[in-house]
């Protein structure tokens, strides 16, 4: 705060350089992994950078596929020897772990929900074991009810598949819009509060009761502990700085306690994750994402079933949705951390800083509304249902 | 103030774009197809079609059973499975059959499917269907590419003659290029056809390439 003008402006330039870098290297470097040899929108060649990354790709495909090919056999194998359900589940769950590093848009609006509302690691981790929870749900569900009690056509499956899928990715669009505007007002707020370079000191006198003390407990921490700590302060930052328009579902009772916590390492408190405001809050992102089964899911489960193996493909697909939630977790946690070290290197103490951290969460914000309009559209490719593409 | 917020915003717009760009396709398979074809030859050695016997992978293949309603336990005739075969040739037709024949630079049509029908044979379906060339080709260098673009579905070329040739010409020679036999190969396959400027998409990494000469 008692830097020039000039050095000060040096630094933001810097900052905001490394703040975009870091929301796009954490959402890059999940999509990257799948999209690689992708084709780009407009049907021309790909750029040539993307040719080195085929050998990941090209070794991740082969695992997953390699897994997946293997579940036929052992459920088949299941039916006279019992034991092969171990190695099922075993090849179920490292199956689960390699087709969510594969392609998937659930990690890309995990991940952007968790920058956009400055969420912690744990909760991160929650929510991607509660959504992968789901989806195995929604599939062992569709398959139950449309194969087991029902006996319809795997066309006729597929339409409920469909509906799953389109509410879904509404959702994903409503969750994203609703994101979208609480961040769009903060970030306006922040762009309208950054003072002029004269005025800073000034300013500073007002944004450091909001700003001060978190900043201190930041630099105080270097174990991983600090991502639920930074978490923390961007609660409480949150609801005495800009937010309090945004009503938005804060639990102010958890804000108080951990207020008096603000520089210990505590994690989140119980009842914030699971408190009123705690799993509500995050209960549109769960749905969203975790609402959409997966078509390997289905098609295991469609397979066991005929095989007089039910039961085997339930636990199958449960155990893969646990496989898929750690991958997915994984991410998740890298972009908080990811948001963490862009919020200290950019300075969140100062006006600039500020600005920077509410610009990336209403990028972050906007991603999710993108997704949801880009899978409605068609023009992000999800996952093709079973009956989408070609064959029935 | 001014140049650092309009950058701030120029920088979020680029880090939007990067992402969504870089999502937008993606994809692996789900289905599995073993393929074996055959080209047809007309009496004065041009090709007039394909014929192809798909069998898809045993999981898929029940899926696709699923709910048809049989006479007999796990015994399925041609005729019930006769609007389950009709739905795949409607529906392949939007991905051009997975076929792309190409001779003297230029891509061969097919027609709409003819003779389809599936078979149910040791827990596989079996999709058989010809097609028809719209004009047939006469060429002493044909390559058909076999592949899903999208790569949803993973096709293979049979071990044991993937190919055969229908009334050919005398002294005929086929060639494969099979992805499957390799991670490698089948980067390389892609970075030759990202060369060539044509097929620059993710499933043709994956493509499986057959070459007939003829003298």
């Amino acid at each position: 705060m008692r830097s020039n003008p000039a050095v000060r402006g040096r630094r933001i330039k810097h900052a905001l350089v490394i703040g975009a870098l870091a929301v796009t290297a954490v959402l890059a470097a999940d999509s990257l992994v799948h999209s690689v040899a992708a084709q780009t929108p407009f049907g021309g060649p790909r750029p040539p950078v993307t040719e080195q990354a085929g050998g990941v790709i090209g070794w991740l495909l082969a695992k997953q596929s390699e897994f997946y090919r293997e579940m036929s056999s052992t459920i088949r194998a299941a039916k006279s020897d019992g034991s092969a359900v171990w190695t099922l589940l075993a090849i179920s769950f490292a199956y689960g772990i390699f087709h969510a590093a594969g392609p998937g848009h659930g990690k890309a609006v995990i991940s952007s929900y968790l920058v956009a509302n400055q969420e912690t690691a744990r909760r991160g981790i929650a929510l991607s074991f509660v959504s992968a929870m789901l989806q195995s749900l929604v599939a062992v569900l569709i398959v139950a009810i449309g194969a087991w009690l029902l006996n319809i056509t795997a066309r006729s499956m597929c339409g409920a598949e469909k509906v799953v899928a389109i509410a879904s990715y509404g959702l994903i669009a409503a969750f994203g819009a609703r994101l979208v505007w609480t961040k769009g007002v903060s970030f306006i707020r922040a762009l309208q509060a950054t003072p002029p370079a004269p005025a800073l000191a000034l300013a500073s006198a007002s944004a450091s009761h909001d700003h001060g003390g978190h900043d201190h407990a930041d630099h105080g921490h270097v174990h991983h502990h600090h991502d639920h700590s930074h978490a923390h302060h961007d609660h409480a930052h949150g609801h005495h700085g800009h937010d309090h328009a945004d009503s938005h579902d804060h639990d102010h009772a958890g804000d108080h306690v951990h207020d008096e916590h603000c520089g210990h390492s505590h994690g989140p408190l119980p009842s914030e994750l699971a408190g009123p405001g705690g799993w509500q809050r995050g209960i549109g992102a769960i749905f969203a994402v975790g609402l959409r089964p997966c078509s390997g899911a289905i098609l295991v489960l469609v397979f066991a079933l005929a095989q007089g193996l039910f039961w085997a493909g339930i636990a199958a697909t449960f155990v893969m949705g646990l496989g898929t939630a750690i991958t997915v977790a994984s991410i998740a946690v890298l972009a908080v951390s990811a948001r963490g070290v862009a919020r200290r290197l950019s300075g969140a103490s100062d006006g600039g800083g500020a600005l920077i951290m509410r610009g990336i969460e209403f990028a972050a914000a906007g991603l999710v509304l993108l997704f949801g309009i880009g899978l409605l559209t068609g023009y992000v490719f999800a996952e093709p249902l079973t009956c989408l593409q070609s064959i029935l | 103030m001014k140049p650092a917020t309009s950058r701030l915003i120029g920088w979020l717009l680029a880090a939007f774009l990067g992402v969504f760009a870089s999502t937008t396709a993606h994809a692996h398979p789900h289905v599995w197809i073993t393929s074996t074809s055959e080209l047809m030859y007309a009496p004065d050695g041009s090709i007039t079609g394909v014929r192809h016997a798909w069998t898809f992978d045993d999981m898929f293949s029940t899926y696709a059973l699923q709910g048809i309603e049989s006479k007999k336990k796990g015994v399925y005739t041609h005729e019930e499975l006769a609007p389950l075969a009709q739905t795949n040739v409607e529906s392949l037709k939007e991905f051009a059959y997975f076929t792309f024949p190409k001779a003297d630079g230029k891509k061969g049509k097919f027609l709409e499917p003819v003779d389809y029908f599936l078979e149910y044979k040791g827990g596989f379906l079996v999709l058989h269907f010809t097609l028809p060339l719209k004009t047939p080709i006469k060429t002493k260098e044909l390559s058909l590419e076999i592949f899903d673009p999208t790569f949803f579905v993973d096709f293979k070329l049979a071990d044991k003659e993937p190919v055969r040739l229908v009334g050919a010409p005398e002294g005929c020679k086929l060639g494969f290029q099979r992805p499957n036999d390799g991670a490698a190969s089948a980067q390389a396959i892609g970075e030759q056809n990202f060369l060539e400027g044509d097929n620059s998409n993710f499933g043709a990494m994956f493509a499986n390439k057959i070459t007939v000469t003829c003298p």
